[in-house]
């Protein structure tokens, strides 16, 4: 297993690479000049002179990647040309809050979605299956930005028991820990904090987790129906096992398998679509972040904020791959 | 009859191409046989059918100029006079949903037209020539992969500048990974046939080798990604002009009508509800087709 993990690490290194590589470029497929760019109409020739400087867009584009390179793996990120903070304490600052709304998103998608299949090939054809893939479907065709507004409409304006925006009511006090809100209102055993948390992450988890729901129930659902249909499973029925523990524990723990594959490719949706949701929401995390540099023109915190969301998306991806391993020991990769 | 085949036919290239032909032939059949057999497929098509004709009979359907504006008639509710209400500039909702249809097509056709000329090109050398091309073309790939494709998207939108023609290309460059997979593997498999190898035999080249006979093979599976890609495409272009990163101010781009509308969404929520709509059905649209034309084509993947 560990020769397995470090052969797949190393099969990282140049995707990790060539990601560096298209970060780098964008700067430089910028139409003209990227200072005249960021610094707008206005600036004056030795105003572009010293941005170009500090951003060395002076140097070769060879000594440029390579001082890239360096920086980012000494954990230099670049600064902010509007802030003029460093982007790396920025991102971290950001992260958690991302983070925090992914995995809320992810785990309602994998329970709703798994469930929803488990049923769904259980009973073939039923009321269940035709509506749960119905909702599927629309899952898939909904753009969330839409979806997101209509809760919002529906949930903060009409009813009004959910909050529109942001990550807690200011005036709300939590101690953080691990600026996980929800994890740090458990840990100090803040009752009031945790409802809020919960209140304020509900509609963007929602709409962040449809498309993978959406997804994830289909896969389950055809993965079920697949399973169901071996000697196995009719061996077990024979036998006189119950009908739960036929389901859940034989054609459940089998069918299970092309599922995960879906879930780690799904964070990739989760992680670009956390831009418009945060949108939408005023959600204070990474996506927001990029969203306001791309219409202020910081360019150095999208290079930057878009290398770390890719990063992080490959090794997600990296462990799924092990923990597919795991559960399928006859998988080898040459 | 001249079409009788004489009683000893030669075993050459031509005969395997007629031969061919007439069972794709039969292939095409079979799908639209079964694609009229499965509702979901129908409505699909009904949905998509129903957007073409909005669009070509655009100026006749609609009530109003999409872009006239009048500042008496801002944020007026839906009315047998503006039947989808007015937006903030008082222009009527239901001509721009109407014109937007053009543009929501032309994203379509564009976006997913350069993901595939260059997806198959791709896909075609990687998968025909193999080795070292193979190698760096796939690195290439699994490279654009790695990035959530909407995020990749809007940083190239955020370089190239906003704009319907950047986000249609931004849109259209993210897409290009799933046409170059697809492509390749059909290309592996179909270059080892016995009919691949009697055209080597007779020295055809290989262009004449992947257009006449490797590609038609992978049709039917380009066909299947370049419909369920229009709908991705109109949803990540939508999500563009949503940033303000796509269509720009006066279109009528369905996107770009909800961002507008955002603004008022408490007073007035048509002007969001809508164009979401519209988004919403013509993906839809494109879903429903695209997955019965996959089940009628490899019948396989049925479930």
């Amino acid at each position: 297993m560990l020769k397995y993990i470090l052969r797949r690490l190393a099969m990282l290194i140049p995707v990790l690479i060539g990601v560096s590589i298209i970060t780098f470029s964008l700067i430089h497929l910028i139409p003209g000049d990227p200072a005249r760019s960021m610094l707008g109409e206005k600036a004056s020739e030795a105003q572009l002179e010293l941005l170009r400087e500090e951003l060395g867009l002076n140097d070769s584009y060879l000594v440029q990647y390579g001082r890239f390179i360096s920086n980012i793996l000494r954990g230099d990120l670049g600064t902010s040309i509007q802030s003029k903070e460093s982007i790396a304490y920025e991102l971290a600052q950001k992260l958690p809050a991302t983070i925090e709304l992914s995995l809320f998103a992810m785990i309602l998608a994998i329970v709703v979605g798994v469930l929803a299949g488990v049923i769904s090939a259980v009973k073939q054809y039923s009321w269940f299956d035709h509506l749960s893939m119905t909702g599927a479907l629309f899952g898939v065709s909904l753009p969330i930005f839409w979806l997101g507004l209509m809760m919002i409409w529906l949930f903060s304006v009409q009813f009004n028991i959910l909050p529109p925006s942001g990550r807690m009511t200011t005036g709300v006090h939590l101690e953080t820990i691990t600026n996980f809100y929800l994890i740090d209102s458990l840990l100090t055993g803040n009752w009031e904090a945790f409802k809020d948390v919960l209140q304020h992450i509900l509609l963007p988890g929602i709409a962040l987790a449809t498309i993978p729901m959406a997804i994830i129930a289909r896969m389950t659902r055809s993965s079920m129906l697949e399973v169901m249909r071996q000697d196995y499973i009719r061996t077990a029925y024979a036998k006189g096992l119950k009908r739960f523990i036929i389901i859940f524990q034989h054609a459940l723990k089998n069918a299970f398998l092309p599922v995960l594959t879906v879930i780690g490719l799904q964070f990739g949706t989760l992680l670009g679509g956390a831009v418009l949701t945060e949108t939408i929401f005023s959600w204070p995390g990474v996506g927001r972040y990029v969203y306001l540099a791309v219409l202020g023109r910081d360019y150095p915190i999208v290079q930057s904020t878009i290398l770390i969301i890719a990063a992080i998306f490959v090794f997600i991806n990296l462990l799924t791959d092990i923990l597919y391993k795991y559960f399928d020991p006859r998988i080898k990769y040459n | 009859m001249s079409l009788q085949p004489s009683p000893l036919p030669e075993p050459h290239a031509t005969d395997q191409n007629s031969i061919y032909e007439h069972q794709g032939q039969s292939m095409w059949k079979r799908t639209i046989s079964q694609l009229i057999k499965r509702k979901t497929s129908l409505i699909g098509f009904s949905i998509i059918l129903f957007i073409v004709v909005t669009a070509l009979l655009a100026p006749v359907i609609a009530t109003h100029n999409p872009t006239a504006q009048s500042i008496t008639d801002r944020y007026l509710a839906p009315s047998s006079e503006h039947y989808l209400g007015t937006d903030e500039l008082g222009r009527d909702i239901f001509s721009r949903i109407v014109y937007g249809t053009r543009i929501s097509i032309q994203i379509a056709l564009i976006s997913v037209g350069i993901s595939l000329v260059i997806g198959v090109i791709l896909g075609c050398l990687a998968g025909y020539f193999g080795r070292w091309i193979d190698q760096v073309i796939m690195r290439v790939i699994d490279v654009m992969m790695a990035f959530p494709s909407i995020l990749l998207a809007i940083a190239l939108v955020a370089v190239l500048g906003p704009g319907l023609k950047n986000a249609m290309i931004a849109v259209g460059i993210v897409g290009i990974p799933q046409f170059a997979r697809i492509v390749r593997s059909i290309v592996m498999s179909v270059k080892e046939t016995e009919y691949i190898e009697a055209a080597r035999a007779i020295g055809a080249k290989h262009g004449r080798i992947l257009f006449q006979h490797v590609l038609p093979n992978s049709l039917a599976p380009i066909i299947v990604q370049a419909t369920l890609g229009m709908g991705t495409a109109i949803l990540d272009a939508a999500g563009l002009s949503f940033l303000g990163l796509g269509a720009q101010p006066p279109t009528p781009e369905w996107g770009a009508m909800l961002s507008d509308g955002r603004a008022a969404l408490q007073t007035a929520p048509w002007v969001v509800a809508f164009p979401g709509l519209a988004i919403f059905l013509f993906v839809l649209g494109f879903n429903l087709f695209g997955d019965g034309l996959r089940d009628a084509i490899d019948p396989r993947l049925k479930e």
